[in-house]
């Protein structure tokens, strides 16, 4: 047992780096114009073992806007529990202030104004500096990718991931765990693990469907800092579900909490002193998991994107999030003696563009790898008026550019669009490259589809989705956030069980309420089907765009949550 | 999201669950009841029901009980037409008292398994299988 004193003191180290009375400095800091590197990178940590966590950065080499979500919620025992929480709760928790530098890079609101002001977050190059930062003041440092990391750009998807596969193997990334990755195909995913990767690629939780036994690599262990870790690697429970599982047809994923015990069992039975699971379960999914599996130490959690600035502990186990896009790294220093993690520092390190400065090898090899693709991403398509975003339970606004093109190039009376949390913002006034496009669709079932479908089935459809985000047991959760739709306007009442949750369907062009034996015309994208016949979305976005000029977007207000009326 | 003629049907079949849900869980009842003989039914402390949470392809799903000592196991899909999936006996001489073997589910349901233990009683173990449309993950 981790007394609660030492993590209190753990607290207190992290909010360091601020000054003396937590997070709040930030923001006088940032007046202050002191945002510096080594205030961003800290001091080095009090423990023996170092671990560096980066995760769900979705190919994004390049510095971008990442707007966090403004609805996020928790059901269950996750309710109103970080991270579901949003604005001004999340600011309060932490003690953010108001416009402060962490208040841009944690939460949503003056979004726009706040990115002016701070700039631009992540870019590979500048995580790389960070990461040489850590391992000049820990030369033993485990760094560790979390998964999503080969897909979500152009590039990325014109390589098959080999891009990313060659810029994390540079960055030294000493293991690594699975989503995305598998929608490569498992030919691919095959040949990169046999040629190209230089680590371990971790999955406890993945079967061999035909003989339901261990596919892939449970766990890989190091030794530093005298002591033994293990890493155990989980993959997304619900691959096959979420994704299409034709890509990897002999593969089974899940859960698999017994599993996930017994490789913990065998970590410590092998002399692990600190076990440590690389996680793509989703935040909630691992909070059950910290609950219900005793001898984890600390979870790496990936999947849902989120970001906090401090460790939630479940017992006796420490769950980190370290957000997506590259907008931030986590460094872990864990206190090991005596056979046992005896304390934890945690330091949530924003990767602001503008301040860490790119390290230069790291910025050539990046370059070498958008080098042919340069005339393609650059080419700017239009303009936008909006701030367009998409993480968030409900449809963002980019959500709604890509339903808008799909009901116009497509024709159709209802488009639906998946809940990805994946994708890069783009601020007022900026131009709409080919990359932003891709960085909003890049992935390898792109086919815009045009079908029939009808009422009541497509009431089906979204309490089926709905039901998958808003289960209060997390682990029959499957996966995205609520589908986005266009042309058609709902209610949702979160706290239902499946089948009740959504009422009050409309056609939005004629403002009828859905009938449930009249067929609609849908169009849509990323069918899990085989087969799935359709143009690939990012031309029917540019296309769109194309005839718009510049787009404008209004905040979408077609999808009621019940408590709100 | 787009959905083949073939899943869109299953889906009906699997709509049309909610309807006689109660009708077939009384068929679950009396399945256990002809199992037991009528006797009372303990949760479980010395049988394991392994099923996934949420069902891969709902056509084929991999489930698993272990009870060590027991004389025999049934296992029942409770939301399925036919809730019975079989009856495992277990002899004397057999090493360990567990099986596995994949089912069909025609929607979301409880997989449900009780077991005859080696002294008389019977304990029963439940969970939940979800059977989703899928998709829109990530």
């Amino acid at each position: 047992m981790i007394p609660r004193r030492h993590f209190l003191q753990a607290g207190l180290a992290a909010s360091a780096l601020w000054g003396t009375s937590g997070f709040g400095n930030w923001s006088r800091l940032a007046a202050q114009q002191s945002l510096t590197q080594e205030g961003l990178i800290g001091e080095s940590g009090s423990g023996n073992v170092t671990l560096i966590h980066i995760t769900d950065i979705h190919a994004q080499t390049q510095p971008i806007w990442f707007r966090e979500p403004s609805i996020n919620l928790g059901v269950g025992q996750a309710e109103g529990q970080p991270p579901h929480l949003t604005g001004k709760a999340f600011r309060q928790l932490y003690g953010i202030d108001d416009g402060s530098a962490l208040d841009y890079a944690l939460t949503y609101e003056d979004f726009t104004a706040l990115a002016r002001e701070y700039g631009r977050m992540g870019g590979l190059d500048r995580i790389a500096t960070v990461v040489k930062a850590i391992r000049a003041q820990s030369p033993e440092a485990i760094l560790l990718d979390g998964g999503d990391t080969w897909q979500g750009s152009l590039p990325a998807h014109r390589t098959q991931g080999a891009d990313m596969v060659h810029l994390f193997n540079a960055l030294g990334a000493e293991a690594m765990t699975s989503h995305w990755e598998f929608t490569l195909g498992i030919e691919r995913v095959t040949e990169i693990i046999e040629s190209e990767l230089q680590m371990p690629f971790l999955g406890a939780n993945i079967f061999d469907a035909m003989w339901d036994e261990p596919a892939y690599e449970a766990m890989t262990s190091f030794e530093r800092g005298g002591t033994k870790i293990a890493v155990i690697g989980q993959a997304f429970p619900y691959l096959p579900i979420a994704n299409p599982s034709w890509m990897f047809p002999d593969l089974s994923f899940g859960v698999r909490q017994e599993r996930m015990a017994s490789v913990v069992q065998e970590a410590r039975d092998g002399g692990a002193e600190v076990v440590v699971v690389l996680s793509h379960n989703g935040f909630d999914v691992d909070r059950k998991m910290a609950a219900d599996v005793p001898g984890i130490d600390v979870i790496l959690t990936g999947h849902t994107h989120d970001a906090l600035p401090e460790p939630v502990q479940i017992g006796e186990t420490f769950l980190i999030a370290s957000g997506s896009h590259g907008k931030f790294v986590s460094r872990v220093d864990l206190d090991v003696r005596d056979g046992r993690m005896q304390g934890l520092e945690h330091r949530l390190i924003p990767i602001f563009s503008d301040v860490i400065a790119p390290d230069p090898e790291m910025t050539a090899l990046v370059e070498e790898t958008r080098a042919p693709f340069k005339e393609e991403l650059t080419e700017e398509i239009g303009k936008t008026d909006s701030l367009l975003y998409r993480r968030g339970n409900f449809n963002g606004t980019w959500d709604d550019l890509i339903c808008d093109a799909l009901l116009e190039q497509r024709d159709a009376e209802i488009a639906l669009s998946p809940g990805f949390r994946w994708g890069a913002s783009l601020l007022p006034g900026d131009p709409i490259t080919r990359e932003d496009i891709f960085n909003a669709t890049a992935m390898s079932y792109p086919a815009a589809y045009r079908n029939e479908m009808s009422g009541e089935m497509l009431k089906i459809v979204l309490e089926d989705v709905a039901d998958n985000l808003f289960n209060p047991d997390p682990y029959y959760q499957q996966g995205g956030d609520m589908v986005r739709v266009g042309g058609l306007g709902y209610r949702i009442d979160i706290m239902q069980k499946q089948g009740d949750r959504i009422s009050d369907m409309v056609l939005l062009a004629s403002g009828e309420a859905i009938d449930p034996s009249r067929n609609y015309v849908i169009a849509g994208w990323a069918s899990v089907n085989e087969g799935t016949e359709g143009p690939p979305i990012w031309n029917v976005v540019e296309a769109h765009i194309r005839d718009r000029g510049t787009v404008s977007v209004a905040e979408n207000t077609t999808v009621a949550l019940k408590s709100e009326n | 999201m787009y959905l083949s003629r073939r899943q869109t049907m299953a889906l009906g079949t699997a709509a049309l669950v909610f309807g006689p849900r109660i009708a077939w869980a009384t068929a679950t009842d009396d399945a256990i009841a002809e199992f037991t003989g009528g006797a009372d039914v303990a949760e479980a402390t010395g049988l394991t029901l392994t099923a996934p949470e949420i069902a891969e392809n709902g056509n084929t799903v991999p489930i698993e009980v272990d009870a060590p000592g027991a004389e025999s196991i049934i296992v029942l899909a409770s939301g399925n037409p036919n809730p019975d999936v079989g009856t495992f006996a277990f002899g004397p001489l057999a090493a360990s008292q567990m099986a596995s073997t994949r089912i069909r589910l025609a929607g979301t349901q409880d997989v449900v398994a009780v077991a005859k233990m080696a002294d008389g009683t019977f304990q029963r173990a439940s969970q939940e299988v979800k059977v989703t449309i899928g998709g829109c993950g990530g």
